[in-house]
C-alpha cells in the first residue's frame, strides 16, 4: 500500500498555506524552546519540515497497517470481555503502531511530552487516518480530550493526566450523552456528588452512545448543582479507568464505523476530578470540546470521501462496458467530477476552518502567559468569531458531501459496489454517521445561521473578494459577486419578515448558499497557488450558482402560510 | 540486569522489489541510479529484534554499522529515527567493488573496534545480491558463534541467548553463548515505524562529509549536539590491509548474466473429483511448488 501522505499532494498543498508561517511562529513563541528540547524546531522551515516528516509517518502507518486492517476490523468489531472492551485485533495493532511512533498527544505542550503541533497538523493527520479507517480514526482522534484537559484543567490534573497520553499512549473518551440527553445536553441527569468523608467527587448514573467508552481517560459531563434542570447546573470531570468503577453494559451494533466501540456505561460511585470550575461544564468546556470534535468530523468526512473517490475512479477506469471503460461515458465522468469538486471544496473549507481555530487558540494560550496587545486581541476575536461560525458550517457541509460522495461512489461501481467484495460499501456505511454524531446537520444549521444573521459569513466573503487574482480567474469572481448579491438580498428578504419560524425553516438553505460562495472563493484562491484548482473551481462554481438559484426561488415562493401545509 | 550492547549490520540497497524496465544496464549490472535506495528489508527486521531487547532491558544500546558510499548515512539516520542510539558508516573509495569476502573483512574489523558487545544482528541477506554470506563470514573472521535464520528471540539472559530459527520444513530453537552474531529471517516481524520525536531529534544528523557538502549551516548545531555527528570510518581508521579490500580482495567473478523470463508453457484441465485434486496436490508437493 502507498504512503497516504505522500500519495496525496493536496495535503502538502494545504500544509503550505501562507498563513501557516504565522500560526507556527506564534505557536512556537518564536521558537524559544529550541534549546530546551532536542526535538523542538529551530525555525519555521525546520518546523514545517518536521510536520512533513511526521505526517509521512502517519501516512506510512495508515497505508501499510490501518488500511490493511480496515476490512477485518469492520468484520470482527469490538466485544466485552470481563467488563472490558476488547478491540478487534486489527484495532490494537493499529493503535500500538501509532503509539510506538509517538503519535499520541500531537498538539500537547512539550513539557507534558507532546509535540506542540499546530491544530492544522493534527487535522491533516486525522484526515489521513480516516481515509484508512474512519472508525479507527475515532479512537485515535479522541486524544483531543487531552487538549481539553490542557485547556481547562488545573496544573495538578494536567501533570497527572497529560503524560498518560504522551508517554503511555492512553486512549480518551467524552462521556456526554445519556438515554434522555442526546442532542439536548442541557437535560443531562448523570450526577456528581461531593463526598466530604473522602474529599472527592463521585459519579453516578448512565451514559449512552459513548464512543470508546472504556477509554483510559474519560471526560464526563455531570450535574453537580442540585435542583437545577439546565446547562448551568453541569460540570465536567475527568475519570481514570484504573478506578474500575464503571460497568460496560453493552456495545451498540451499528451500521458503520464498526471498529469504534460505542458503549453504554453505568458509573457507580466512580471517583473523578473536577475540570476547571463548577457550572461551566457544558456552557464552556463541552462547547469547546464539541467544536474540536466537529472539526475532527470534518477531517473524518474528507478522509472517507478521499477513499471513496479513489475507489470510484479506479473502478471507472478499469471497468469496461459496451466496449470501453465506463469512465468515458458522460453519465459516469460527470459523477466523478462532482465527487472530485466536492472533495476538494470540503477539504479547502476544512483547512480554512482549522487555520481559524489555530489562530485564536494560539492567542488564547499566549494570553495565559502575557497580556496581548490591542492588535493581537483584535485578531484573536476576529478568528474566534470566524471559527465559531465556520466550524458548524464545515461539519454540516463536509458530512453531507461525504455521504453524497460515498453514495455516488457506490453508484459508479454498479451492482458490484453493493456487494461486500469491494471496500466502497464499508465507506458508505461509515459515512452515514458523520452527519449525525457530534451534533446532527440540523443542529449545525442552528449554530451556523448566526454566521448568516450576524453577517460574519458576508464580511469574510467580502475579504475574499478583495484578494488579487490572475486575469484568467477574474470571471469566476464575477460570478461569485453576483451570487453574493443574490445571497444578501435573499437573507434580507427572509429577515425582513421578522418571522422566527420562517427563518428557522429556511436556515439550512441560507447557510448552504453562504457555504457555496465561501467554498467557491476558497477554490479560486487555491487556484492562485496551484493551477489544478482552476478547473475544480470552475466546475464547483457553475454548480453552486445553479444550486443557489434553486434555493432563492424556493425561499421566495415559500411564505408563512405554506408552513401550515408542510407542518401537518 | 544491565542492558546489552547490540550492533546491527545494515545495508543500503537498490529497491529491487519495485523493478522497472531500466533496472538493469546492458552489461548485466544493476542500474543503481534507476532504483531508489532503501534500507535492506531483512536488516530492518534485524533492527526490530535489537530494539525489542532495548524495550525490555533498560540500559541496552543499539549501534548501527553500515558500509557504502556517503549517501548510505541515510541508513544510520533511519535507524536513529526508530530508536537506535548511534551508528557508524564505513566508507572509502578503496572499498569499491568489494564482494562478500572483502565486505565481511571490513565489517569484522569494524566490529572488533566496537568491542565489547553482546549481540550482533544482521539481516539474513540483502535483496540486491541474495548471498546470505556477509553475516556468517564476519562471525567466522571474528571467531564468535553465529545463529542464522532467526525468526524470534525466545529468551535472553546475562550470558546466553535462545533463538527460534525458521527453516524450510519447520522451526528449531537453539541456544548460544554471547557474544554471538545472529542473522534475521524474512519471517521475523516487521520493523516499527519511525518515531515522531526521534525524527525531529535526529533529522539533522550528518557525517562530516555530508556537512561539507551541505548548503545549510548547522555546524554550530552539531557542536552543541554531539549526537548529530554520524561517525565515518575509512580504511585507515580500521587499519585494514588494502590487499583484502575492494576489487583486489574480491575473488568473485561474474561469469555470465542472463535474463530469465517466466512464461506459462502448458496448462492442465482438472475435474472436480477428489482423486484428481489429490493427484494435483501430490504433484505440487513433489515439484516443491508448495510445502
Amino acid at each position: 500500500m502507498p504512503n497516504f501522505y505522500n500519495d496525496n499532494k493536496h495535503l502538502k498543498f494545504h500544509l503550505s498555506h501562507p498563513m501557516m508561517k504565522k500560526i507556527i511562529t506564534l505557536r512556537e513563541r518564536d521558537f524559544k524552546e529550541k534549546d530546551e528540547y532536542d526535538y523542538a524546531p529551530l525555525d519555521f522551515e525546520d518546523a514545517i519540515d518536521s510536520y512533513e516528516k511526521v505526517l509521512e509517518i502517519v501516512g506510512d502507518i495508515s497505508g501499510e497497517i490501518i488500511a490493511e486492517n480496515a476490512a477485518s476490523v469492520d468484520k470482527e468489531g469490538p466485544s466485552i470481555v470481563n467488563n472490558e472492551v476488547k478491540y478487534a485485533s486489527g484495532t490494537s495493532v493499529n493503535y500500538e503502531a501509532l503509539k510506538k511512533a509517538g503519535l499520541i498527544g500531537l498538539s500537547l505542550p512539550r513539557k507534558f511530552g507532546g509535540l506542540n503541533f499546530a491544530n492544522t497538523a493534527f487535522v491533516l493527520a486525522n484526515e489521513i487516518v480516516s481515509r484508512a479507517d474512519a472508525g479507527f480514526a475515532n479512537i485515535w482522534g479522541l486524544q483531543d480530550c487531552a487538549e481539553t484537559i490542557n485547556e481547562f484543567a488545573d496544573e495538578a490534573i494536567k501533570e497527572e493526566f497529560l503524560p498518560k497520553f504522551t508517554r503511555e499512549g492512553a486512549t480518551g473518551a467524552m462521556d456526554l450523552t445519556e438515554p434522555d440527553a442526546g442532542s439536548d445536553l442541557q437535560a443531562v441527569q448523570f450526577k456528581a456528588t461531593y463526598d466530604k468523608a473522602t474529599d472527592q467527587w463521585l459519579l453516578n448514573g448512565v451514559k449512552r452512545f459513548i464512543t470508546n467508552g472504556d477509554a483510559d481517560v474519560s471526560l464526563v459531563l455531570a450535574r453537580t448543582e442540585e435542583d437545577t434542570i439546565d446547562a448551568r447546573g453541569l460540570s465536567l470531570f475527568v475519570y481514570d479507568r484504573s478506578h474500575k468503577a464503571v460497568t460496560i453494559r453493552r456495545i451498540e451494533n451499528k451500521l458503520g464505523i464498526k471498529g469504534s466501540p460505542t458503549c453504554e456505561l453505568v458509573f457507580k460511585n466512580a471517583p473523578a476530578k473536577l475540570i476547571g470550575s463548577r457550572k461551566f461544564g457544558l456552557i464552556k468546556y463541552v462547547m469547546s470540546l464539541m467544536n474540536a470534535a466537529r472539526l475532527g468530523i470534518g477531517a473524518q468526512s474528507v478522509g472517507i470521501a478521499e477513499a471513496a473517490y479513489r475507489e470510484a475512479l479506479k473502478y471507472a477506469q478499469e471497468r469496461s462496458q459496451f466496449g470501453k471503460p465506463i469512465i468515458q461515458f458522460p453519465a459516469v465522468y460527470e459523477m466523478l467530477s462532482v465527487i472530485k469538486v466536492k472533495l476538494f471544496g470540503m477539504r479547502s473549507l476544512l483547512y480554512e476552518t482549522s487555520r481559524f481555530v489555530d489562530m485564536y487558540k494560539t492567542y488564547q494560550r499566549i494570553a495565559e502567559e502575557r497580556s496581548l496587545d490591542a492588535e493581537e486581541r483584535q485578531e484573536m476575536k476576529k478568528y474566534q468569531r470566524l471559527a465559531d461560525v465556520y466550524t458548524p458550517l464545515l461539519k454540516m457541509i463536509s458530512s453531507e458531501y461525504c455521504n453524497q460522495v460515498a453514495y455516488d461512489a457506490i453508484q459508479i461501481h454498479g451492482g458490484t459496489g453493493y456487494m461486500k467484495d469491494f471496500p466502497v460499501e464499508r465507506l458508505y456505511r461509515d459515512a452515514r454517521i458523520t452527519s449525525i454524531y457530534e451534533g446532527t446537520t440540523q443542529l449545525q444549521v442552528i449554530a451556523a445561521i448566526k454566521g448568516v444573521t450576524t453577517e460574519a459569513f458576508l464580511s469574510r466573503i467580502k475579504e475574499y473578494e478583495k484578494e488579487s487574482l490572475r486575469p484568467e480567474l477574474v470571471f469566476l469572481r464575477k460570478t461569485l459577486i453576483k451570487m453574493t448579491e443574490e445571497y444578501e438580498q435573499t437573507v434580507q428578504n427572509v429577515i425582513e419578515l421578522k418571522d422566527e419560524e420562517l427563518l428557522d425553516f429556511h436556515a439550512r438553505r441560507l447557510v448552504e448558499m453562504a457555504g457555496n460562495i465561501i467554498i467557491g472563493y476558497l477554490l479560486v484562491l487555491d487556484a492562485m497557488r496551484d493551477e489544478e484548482y482552476q478547473a475544480v473551481a470552475e466546475v464547483f462554481i457553475k454548480r453552486a450558482e445553479a444550486n443557489n438559484k434553486e434555493r432563492v426561488y424556493y425561499i421566495n415562493v415559500t411564505e408563512q402560510r405554506d408552513l401550515g401545509i408542510i407542518r401537518q | 540486569m544491565k542492558g546489552f550492547k547490540i550492533i546491527v549490520l545494515a545495508k543500503q540497497v537498490p529497491d529491487t522489489r519495485n523493478v522497472g524496465k531500466d533496472a538493469m544496464k546492458a552489461n548485466g549490472t544493476v542500474n543503481r541510479a534507476a532504483l531508489p535506495a532503501v534500507f535492506n528489508p531483512e536488516d530492518l527486521k534485524a533492527l526490530e529484534q535489537a530494539l525489542r531487547i532495548k524495550d525490555n532491558y533498560p540500559g541496552t544500546t543499539v549501534t548501527l554499522l553500515t558500509m557504502g558510499p556517503g549517501r548510505a548515512a541515510e541508513i544510520i539516520r533511519e535507524g536513529l529515527y526508530r530508536g537506535a542510539d548511534d551508528g557508524y558508516l564505513i566508507t572509502d573509495r578503496k572499498f569499491a567493488g568489494s564482494d562478500t569476502l572483502a565486505t565481511s573483512y571490513a565489517i569484522s574489523l569494524a566490529i572488533k573496534k566496537l568491542a565489547p558487545y553482546d549481540i550482533i544482528f544482521g539481516g539474513r541477506q540483502a535483496i540486491d545480491g541474495d548471498t546470505a554470506q556477509v553475516g556468517p563470514q564476519a562471525a567466522e573472521k571474528i571467531g564468535i558463534p553465529q545463529i542464522t535464520y532467526c525468526e524470534e528471540v525466545v529468551s535472553i539472559n546475562k550470558n546466553s541467548i535462545r533463538i527460534k530459527r525458521r527453516l524450510d520444513r519447520g522451526v528449531e530453537t537453539v541456544e548460544s553463548t554471547m557474544p554471538v552474531l545472529v542473522t534475521v529471517h524474512d519471517s521475523a516481524p516487521e520493523c516499527r515505524s519511525r518515531n515522531a520525536k526521534m525524527i525531529m531529534k535526529y533529522k539533522h544528523a550528518q557525517t562530516v562529509s555530508e556537512m561539507q557538502e551541505s548548503t545549510t549551516d548547522y555546524i554550530s548545531l552539531h557542536d552543541a549536539r554531539p549526537y548529530l555527528n554520524i561517525k565515518e570510518w575509512t580504511v585507515d581508521d580500521l587499519n585494514a590491509d588494502e590487499a583484502w579490500l575492494g576489487l583486489s580482495g574480491s575473488p568473485t567473478k561474474v561469469k555470465k548474466v542472463t535474463n530469465v523470463v517466466f512464461t506459462a508453457k502448458e496448462s492442465k484441465i482438472l475435474g472436480d473429483k477428489d482423486e484428481e485434486i489429490e493427484d494435483l496436490i501430490k504433484e505440487l508437493l513433489e515439484n516443491h511448488t508448495i510445502g
